[in-house]
């Protein structure tokens, strides 16, 4: 077991030591401790794997792997990995496949990962061939405990996790449960490469102090306000969290104008506004929810457009994030529309999170040789607590409480 | 007959106003009510719908050149487009079907250029009161990767 390397000031969440986000052995344990660790990873939808023999590759952590739906109607999940020589088994993002066989010397699998044929096992004309006590139940790629719920299929190396529901926690579960409500389908697929380590796109998405202070687009329109109704819930993992507002008008009040920020420009408006007309789907009036699991999975309600993203590692300065928009199966073509239109506002040109893109490089960039100091998280107190305002960085603390519990077991 | 050359031509000053940063000028080459979309070749062969950028009508487009200069944030770089010579799949007097393959390098403020994007325009021109406008315009990037954001139109 590798030392801590990252010297973290007393036991707060309040301070950040900047080498996390740079530091290259806390990359390896973060591979180690969360990524193979006791955490379930988001690996796809459900609706990616239509049918029997669908498959889809994907990565936990640095770590490829392969999820595909079996004639029983399960979904497994193995490393891409040849148990031969380690060579990659899938090299399609996806497709539909009867079983696997690895390109280099034709090894083959099943859909439920097990190493089903080795060429020239018996040899040939006697000759060559493996060992008779080579056992083909004895290797294959590991696999991973696969959780389905709600349409998201999770996957995690780790024997002692616990079930997915205890996992998320009951408030967690309850509001990917709002969303996730009914069947959906995939309405498109986008990837940013993000010049920034991983966790600071979480502890953005995390972040609902910065929301209305860099997006002018959210502020003007009264999308999202810190003034808004709404709120901030983190588990007790501190790992998840939701934030949550509601459209409302007579949000619009001067605290803005009071602070002299830049994002209080009444000037600004729209000359096509059908980019923000939606169509009511949720009895509870919340119109934005950005809700995170721990380490790396998103699910986004802003207003009508739905995603989910994955953020992956790429090394300690890049990461990758791949959104993949939704819709219900049972759409009308009008409310299609409002949904392709509000896409919009966010993926890699969008007008309330383009930002987000950037934003990480900039830290990333402004933090070289920044070794020895620390981050300041202190918006809001100390605590990684649910509340009802957002002026709070609380859930950024909890994405600290528990990436430490993972780093320091 | 809309003829090739008139394409060409067509495409050279759509390049130019975005690479020269007459952001101002790009939603005029677009008939009021128009479709422009950038997406990528999985998508597109998929059939998914779903755009980076997805928009119907020249306001639209008005609105996004509008949000760039006065609310987003984003590092300043610029655009050099190289546009290949049209296919012209069909033309008449007053409408053409054609695509155009497209590399687009993106210089940054800091003086470096990288290729930042490659692909083709799937393109509806139409004659509008004797000018040649774009009726729809699907940018189809090859790659399903954009680097860190797309805040320039393609």
């Amino acid at each position: 077991m590798m030392e801590q390397t990252i010297q973290w000031k007393g036991p707060g969440l309040t301070r950040v030591p900047f080498a996390v986000y740079t530091d290259n052995q806390a990359a390896a344990q973060e591979q180690e401790r969360i990524y193979r660790g006791e955490t379930w990873n988001y690996l796809c939808l459900e609706a990616d794997l239509p049918e029997s023999g669908s498959f889809r590759t994907t990565f936990v952590g640095d770590t490829p792997v392969v999820v595909v739906k079996d004639d029983d109607g399960e979904i497994y999940a193995f490393e891409n990995r040849c148990a031969h020589r380690g060579a990659l088994i899938a090299l399609e993002k996806s497709g539909k496949v009867d079983g696997f066989q690895c390109v280099y010397h034709a090894w083959s699998y099943n859909r439920q990962g097990d190493l089903t044929g080795v060429a020239f096992e018996a040899g040939v004309k006697g000759q060559g061939g493996m060992a008779k006590s080579f056992c083909k139940e004895d290797h294959g790629p590991r696999k991973l405990r696969v959780a389905v719920y709600c349409g998201l299929v999770f996957g995690s190396f780790s024997e002692d996790v616990p079930g997915i529901e205890d996992y998320l926690g009951p408030e967690i579960c309850q509001r990917i449960e709002r969303v996730l409500h009914k069947p959906v389908e995939v309405i498109g697929r986008f990837t940013q490469a993000l010049p920034n380590n991983w966790k600071l796109y979480m502890e953005n998405v995390k972040d609902s102090y910065h929301a209305s202070l860099l997006h002018l687009f959210f502020t003007t329109f009264e999308l999202n306000r810190l003034s808004q109704k709404g709120g901030l819930i983190v588990d007790e993992s501190g790992g998840h969290h939701v934030s949550y507002s509601m459209t409302d008008p007579d949000a619009a009040d001067e605290s803005y104008k009071q602070q002299g920020i830049r994002s209080d420009d009444s000037k600004y408006r729209l000359k096509d506004p059908s980019v923000l007309a939606g169509f009511k789907e949720y009895d509870d009036g919340i119109t934005l929810q950005i809700l995170s699991v721990f380490p790396g999975f998103v699910l986004q309600q802003i207003q009508n457009c739905l995603a989910v993203r994955q953020v992956l590692p790429k090394g300690q300065e890049r990461s990758e994030l791949n959104w993949t928009y939704i819709g219900y199966t049972d759409d009308t073509p009008e409310q299609r529309k409002v949904r392709l239109k509000q896409q919009n506002l966010v993926g890699p040109a969008g007008f309330i999170s383009m930002e987000d893109g950037a934003v990480g490089g900039f830290v990333q960039r402004g933090i070289a040789g920044a070794q020895g100091l620390e981050a300041i998280i202190e918006m809001g107190g100390d605590q990684a607590a649910s509340s009802e305002g957002r002026a709070t960085e609380a859930s950024v603390r909890g994405f600290w409480k528990a990436y430490r519990h993972h780093m320091c077991a | 007959m809309i003829d090739l050359l008139a394409l060409c031509a067509f495409n050279a000053s759509y390049a130019n106003a975005i690479d020269s940063e007459a952001l101002e000028q790009w939603p005029a080459f677009f008939t009021e009510a128009c479709t422009y979309r950038i997406t990528n070749v999985e998508n597109e062969k998929e059939g998914l719908p779903s755009g980076i950028v997805y928009a119907d009508s020249r306001a639209m487009l008005e609105d996004r050149i509008a949000a760039l200069r006065e609310a987003n944030i984003y590092e300043r770089h610029r655009y050099r487009h190289l546009l290949g010579i049209p296919l012209v799949e069909s033309a008449r007097d007053d409408q053409a079907v054609a695509r155009t393959p497209f590399l687009v390098a993106r210089i940054m403020a800091t003086g470096e250029t990288m290729v930042f994007a490659t692909g083709e325009y799937h393109d509806r021109f139409v004659m509008d009161g004797g000018k040649l406008l774009l009726a729809e315009r699907v940018a189809v990037c090859d790659s399903t990767v954009t680097d860190t954001l797309m805040a320039l139109p393609l």
